[in-house]
């Protein structure tokens, strides 16, 4: 009997622990959350965004960094989508447990734990230097290309081993080929999904800063970049450039908090519709 | 006539057919030319720093003054504030990242777990930059006041950093290995009259955990390979730590601050690749384990 009671109280004990630990988690994510909104949200206006940085990046906006940002998503984007979709059509639809196959998925194995600053040696060797690109839009955006394209790859074999075999067979008992098949019956249906798992993708390369910090990223940029070949400024390097090298300190502060939540917010805001979506997504295949 | 007809179909959809499947299959193997790039570039531009210096100086020298001349490229201080940073957060993160999985998967009613899975996902999404930030603005003076320590930016502040990096990734993989446990074990051994407690100590740790393992290993890699946390708090300074409150330079950290102004085919610029060959061996052999332990589960 009571060593009966001595489990149901370590049973107790324990449970709260791991609540505890849960929620400890939660109050220090809430605690620092509402400490950068407390620092930056009065930076938060119209003209910080549409404003460029001026008097040596002490006053004014992010309008620069936040357009670089989006203009480096947009190059990684296209070059990895094409990619990483084909990918994962192989290996959902064409791929048999062959050799080839398994370098192929052991590879992509690899290229998703590469770190990222890896990834910067490797654009600033390939894409700066031996082909050429200098340091530029299109170097930075082709390196963050490779960085997402283990995401896209996982994401889009997911999409189109979801839709269901009857549909293949639907199409093929009516006579379609197989590249018929995947063009108007597998691909339509997977859509959605990998839209999804494109918007995750796009949430993780506006965050990164490590893979463009010699491949393409300004320090600073008068303007916004014209051609592929210029430099941009981008969001994250441009808070890492605000927090370590400004002239200003005490100055640039409201500037930092402000840029931080500008990214936080596009990055998890965009994460977070991707998350939704794709539940939304899952919960409707299900319920078929 | 039915021979014919077989053979126009197969031969305008095989037509076709053959260009799409030959194109997404020379498409697809672009994963593989990026990946022997990525080793091949790094051999290239990392092994001729052997022609400057020793295997034995990079690994046993303790002095890193890489622009001095003749550079000096002792790369163990580097090394080692690698491995404590990744150590000291992997002690730090491990057990939260663990604890949250069992509290998501064992413990919390439906939607709170659907609400802890999601924050996961996103907390897993959070820009490493962001962290760093915090790590010098916010943690660094923190620290300093109230351990009364010349710096705030040392081990201690980057590896609690480090840390929220790791429990993201090590609570989702944790979390969906002990879901994937099947039900009815838990349920026999609640039958024989076991807690809470005890059927997930004895019975859905066991049997997950090949997918903690595999998990935990991808944790480590991610406090292994990151770069701007440890860039931003750890201190910078290439020495051995002996204190939790040693300023540290890990490899990654050394790599993003020094590569902006070394020229293009100095001794210096090779021993950086070299590094990060240092770093991509270590990284990808803990990677290719990961994914041994979770196929053999299988």
């Amino acid at each position: 009997m009571n060593r009966n009671r001595s489990r149901k109280i370590k049973d107790l004990a324990m449970t709260s622990l791991f609540c505890l630990a849960a929620f400890m988690l939660v109050a220090v994510l809430a605690g620092v959350a509402a400490f950068l909104f407390k620092e930056g949200w009065q930076m938060l206006s119209l003209d910080f965004l549409t404003e460029a940085p001026s008097d040596g990046m002490t006053a004014g906006g992010i309008m620069t960094p936040l357009v670089g940002t989006i203009q480096l998503v947009i190059v990684s984007m296209a070059a990895a989508l094409p990619i990483g979709i084909m990918t994962g059509l192989y290996f959902a639809e064409y791929s048999k447990d062959d050799w080839l196959a398994r370098v192929l998925r052991v590879s992509i194995r690899c290229l998703a734990g590469v770190p990222s600053v890896i990834y910067g040696l490797f654009g600033l060797s390939l894409f700066v230097i031996f082909l050429n690109f200098g340091s530029s839009l299109l170097s930075a955006g082709l390196t963050l290309g490779c960085l997402s394209l283990p995401l896209i790859v996982t994401v889009s074999e997911q999409a189109f081993l979801a839709v269901p075999q009857d549909y293949r067979d639907a199409s093929y008992a009516l006579g379609a080929t197989k590249c018929q098949t995947i063009l108007k019956v597998v691909l339509p249906s997977a859509a959605s999904t990998i839209i999804t798992g494109t918007i995750l993708s796009i949430g993780r390369v506006a965050g990164e800063t490590a893979p463009i910090m010699f491949t393409g990223a300004a320090f600073f940029a008068p303007e916004v970049a014209k051609s592929v070949f210029d430099q941009v400024m981008a969001l994250p390097y441009h808070i890492y450039v605000l927090a370590t090298a400004s002239t200003d300190l005490e100055a640039t502060r409201p500037i930092q908090y402000g840029a931080i939540l500008v990214l936080i917010g596009l990055v998890l805001g965009t994460s977070a519709i991707g998350v939704v979506a794709r539940s939304r997504l899952a919960a409707r295949s299900g319920r078929q | 006539m039915k021979e014919r007809q077989k053979k126009l179909i197969s031969g305008f959809g095989g037509r076709g057919d053959r260009i799409i499947s030959n194109l997404v299959r020379s498409v697809s193997m672009i994963g593989i030319l990026i990946m022997l790039f990525i080793l091949g570039f790094l051999v290239m531009n990392g092994m001729p720093v052997l022609k400057e210096s020793s295997l034995s100086e990079i690994f046993l020298s303790r002095d890193w003054y890489p622009v001095e001349e003749p550079p000096a490229l002792g790369m163990l201080p580097l090394i080692a504030g690698t491995l404590s940073a990744t150590f000291l957060s992997s002690v730090i993160a491990l057990p939260i990242a663990v604890a949250l999985a069992i509290f998501t998967a064992e413990i919390a009613p439906r939607r709170l777990r659907n609400f802890f899975k999601v924050l996961m996902e996103l907390m897993g999404f959070l820009p490493s930059i962001v962290l760093g930030f915090i790590g010098m603005m916010v943690l660094a003076p923190w620290l300093q006041h109230s351990l009364n320590i010349a710096t705030g930016l040392n081990l201690l502040n980057a590896s609690i950093l480090l840390g929220f990096l790791v429990i993201p990734v090590v609570a989702s993989l944790s979390e969906e290995a002990l879901s994937a446990v099947p039900q009815e074990l838990r349920d026999a051994s609640y039958a024989l009259g076991a807690t809470r407690w005890e059927t997930t100590r004895r019975v859905v740790v066991p049997h997950a955990l090949s997918g903690i393992t595999a998990a935990a290993l991808l944790g480590v890699m991610r406090a292994l390979g990151e770069t701007m946390v440890v860039l931003m708090a750890a201190g910078g300074a290439a020495i051995i730590p002996t204190m939790l409150t040693d300023p540290v330079r890990p490899l990654t950290a050394t790599i993003a601050a020094e590569m902006g102004e070394t020229p293009v085919g100095s001794t210096h610029y090779h021993a950086l690749f070299f590094a990060g060959l240092i770093l991509l061996a270590v990284t990808l052999a803990i990677n290719l384990a990961s994914f041994y332990v979770e196929r053999r589960k299988r």
